[in-house]
């Protein structure tokens, strides 16, 4: 009989749901995330209850079949909160575990595969983030930035941004997910701020330092200025820069 | 600052700059260090023009005056446009304030040849200097080497820039000497020589020295016109060859001529950008960097020109029919690399994943391989695959039929009557 996992979503959530597995020698199983009330008929509902020695066990043995490079890629494709693809996550640890050696590179099974896939996303929208963030200079000093990325990627963003903008303040705000990264010149922090009414996150105008709507007009002349219309070709545009990213971009306003 | 002033001088100056189409900003490894401003590594393309191009930097020049008259430049100095200068600091200020909006991954800048040689060269140089110097920049920077310069000025440049490069606008001499008739390759070719053989002393050195300066990591690269003159690909192609192989340059840029100007010499104003034809010598160019293509086997004697329907890729395997198929099971990763529909990265994939297990269509269908073109070459573990005899001809036929050209396709494709 199918068993369905109920977790909390969380990725030590997700190894205790393994140790459990393990622990009660269960084969078909289906791992949902969150609170489910509503179950099939003929199926056995499991609430996984996240336990953390639990979880270290089951990552202490992940170690021992993957490299660090593939446990990481593992904790990047569950942290991407990627809607249906933790039962390839499952599937990928228990193939793990009961082969005699290391299958990072099976490509031919298809949660490996799946994985790897997710991982390209992931780093693809991550990529897209570095690229895509346009900071504007608010009075404090602060360079602030909107983002609504596909995936939750903000916390993969820090090494890049604090290695590269070592000297001035700054902050990226994911608005889909309601939560920031915040740079203070020495370390960097999460933060959610509150937003009322009136006082949205993609619209802080109002704190703009005087110069700033100066660059950001050069900045739209100088897009302006390098596109050569006889070469035009809107498909292509498009397809590096997909229509939902524009609203975020000064050039593209 | 006068901001008016600024954007048109802005204005003018990006214009001039676009039809350089290098925008290259990767292959650095220049740290963030004391905290300063920036870094340069992998390069990110930040916004995409709408012809699709990518905008990865600061693309100006210091002015548009010009001494020289060539044909193909808008910056001509016969033709009657609004001229215009940066200062020094100007360009230093759009860098830095351009490049703390994560707008740019920093600077590429070239020039009108004013007075001459050695004086513009001096310029482009304090621009950089400032940069690095007084701003703490570590972002990345691309100034043009402008052929005649001294070699202490190119050696001063190399310090404080990431990739230098010199155009030779023209595959040939003889189109130079047509186009260009005051330009000399010689001068263009001797800051390239020098250059490279100042990149060699000082990787030399940093493997002895640890703190011994890094010398234009970035490398060198140049660019060519195509289309404004009639040489073949073969020609275009072969003089990029000799460039990578005797300088060691990390890039050769295609620019398809975009007529700009009337000209006896020169393609009608009217006349198409070569898209496709400047797309294929890319793909060319990329077969040949990775792919392990030499030059004589995209295009030869009986071949000059690319053919411009079907990449040359798919053009070498059909003229190759005695390769195939091969077994994706067993071949090696040179050949498979061969393949029409075949990447790089599922290549690699295909020779990691079958030591697990024999590999199937679905497989190397997940992995990415364009089954519609590699299905005609290959066999794998499967009783289905391709057993008609089929000739190159039919099978370009049958791609072509099913396949949607992003290019309006050329009806060249004549049935062959045997």
């Amino acid at each position: 009989m199918m068993t369905k996992l109920v977790y909390d979503g969380t990725f030590e959530g997700l190894l205790t749901a393994v140790f459990d597995i393990y622990e009660h020698k269960l084969t078909h199983v289906y791992i949902h995330k969150g609170d489910c009330n509503h179950n099939a008929l003929f199926e056995n509902v499991m609430h996984v209850v996240t336990d953390n020695n639990r979880a270290v066990r089951v990552l202490k043995g992940l170690r021992q079949k993957l490299s660090a490079d593939g446990v990481q890629r593992l904790y990047i494709a569950h942290m991407a909160e990627m809607e249906g693809e933790d039962q390839h996550l499952l599937g990928y640890i228990r193939y793990a575990f009961d082969s005699p050696r290391n299958i990072e590179e099976d490509f031919g099974n298809r949660h490996v595969m799946r994985l790897s896939e997710i991982i390209r996303k992931v780093r693809r929208e991550k990529h897209r983030m570095e690229a895509f963030v346009r900071f504007q200079k608010l009075q404090d000093g602060t360079f602030y930035s909107a983002v609504e990325p596909d995936f939750n990627v903000l916390p993969l963003l820090i090494r890049h941004f604090k290695s590269r903008y070592a000297d001035q303040k700054w902050t990226i705000y994911d608005i889909k997910r309601n939560y920031g990264i915040h740079y203070d010149l020495h370390d960097t922090q999460f933060i959610a701020m509150d937003f009322t009414e009136g006082n949205k996150p993609d619209n802080v105008i109002a704190a703009f330092t005087a110069d700033e709507g100066v660059y950001q007009h050069l900045w739209k002349n100088y897009f302006k200025s390098v596109n050569i219309p006889s070469r035009k070709n809107m498909k292509l545009h498009i397809r590096h820069i997909p229509k939902r990213y524009w609203k975020h971009l000064p050039e593209k306003i | 600052m006068n901001a008016d002033r600024i954007t048109e001088k802005l204005n003018i100056l990006a214009d001039a700059a676009k039809y350089d189409v290098s925008c290259a900003s990767s292959g650095s490894k220049r740290k963030n260090e004391n905290k300063g401003l920036g870094n340069a590594s992998n390069g990110i393309c930040h916004s995409y023009t709408e012809d699709g191009r990518c905008v990865s930097l600061l693309k100006i020049l210091l002015t548009n005056h010009c001494i020289f008259d060539c044909a193909y430049c808008v910056s001509r100095s016969s033709n009657d446009i609004k001229r215009a200068g940066f200062t020094v600091q100007e360009v230093v200020d759009l860098t830095i304030n351009f490049y703390r909006r994560n707008y740019i991954e920093g600077l590429f800048l070239s020039s009108g040849i004013f007075k001459d040689a050695d004086f513009t060269m001096e310029r482009l140089v304090r621009v950089a200097k400032k940069l690095r110097t007084e701003h703490n920049f570590n972002g990345y920077i691309h100034l043009k080497s402008i052929p005649g310069a001294s070699d202490e000025l190119m050696r001063e440049a190399g310090l404080y820039a990431d990739r230098l490069s010199v155009n030779l606008e023209m595959p040939t001499e003889a189109g130079l000497k047509l186009l260009a008739p005051e330009k000399n390759r010689e001068d263009m070719i001797q800051p390239m020589g020098f250059l490279k053989h100042e990149i060699i002393l000082r990787t030399e050195e940093k493997k002895l020295f640890k703190k011994a300066p890094i010398f234009a990591p970035a490398g060198q690269s140049t660019q060519v016109i195509v289309g404004a003159t009639p040489e073949t690909d073969r020609e275009v192609l072969g003089s990029a060859n000799f460039f990578y192989k005797n300088f060691n340059l990390k890039r050769v840029y295609y620019s398809g001529y975009v007529p700009v100007l009337a000209d006896k010499r020169l393609p009608a104003l009217n006349t198409a950008v070569p898209m496709v034809r400047e797309n294929r010598l890319y793909q060319a160019d990329w077969l040949m960097r990775f792919y392990g293509f030499k030059v004589n086997e995209i295009v030869n004697k009986n071949q000059p020109h690319l053919e411009l329907d079907i990449d040359p890729k798919l053009s070498w395997a059909i003229r190759n029919m005695q390769v195939w198929p091969l077994d994706i099971n067993k071949a090696d990763l040179q050949l498979i690399l061969r393949v029409p529909g075949i990447g790089l990265l599922s290549a690699q994939k295909i020779v990691s994943a079958r030591k697990f297990g024999r590999l199937t269509w679905e497989h190397i269908k997940r992995m990415g391989v364009a089954l519609n073109r590699a299905r005609y070459f290959i066999t794998c573990n499967s009783r289905d695959f391709e057993r008609r005899d089929l000739t190159g001809t039919r099978i370009k036929q049958f791609i072509l039929a099913e396949s949607q050209s992003k290019y309006l396709k050329n009806s060249q494709t004549q049935l062959s009557l045997f």
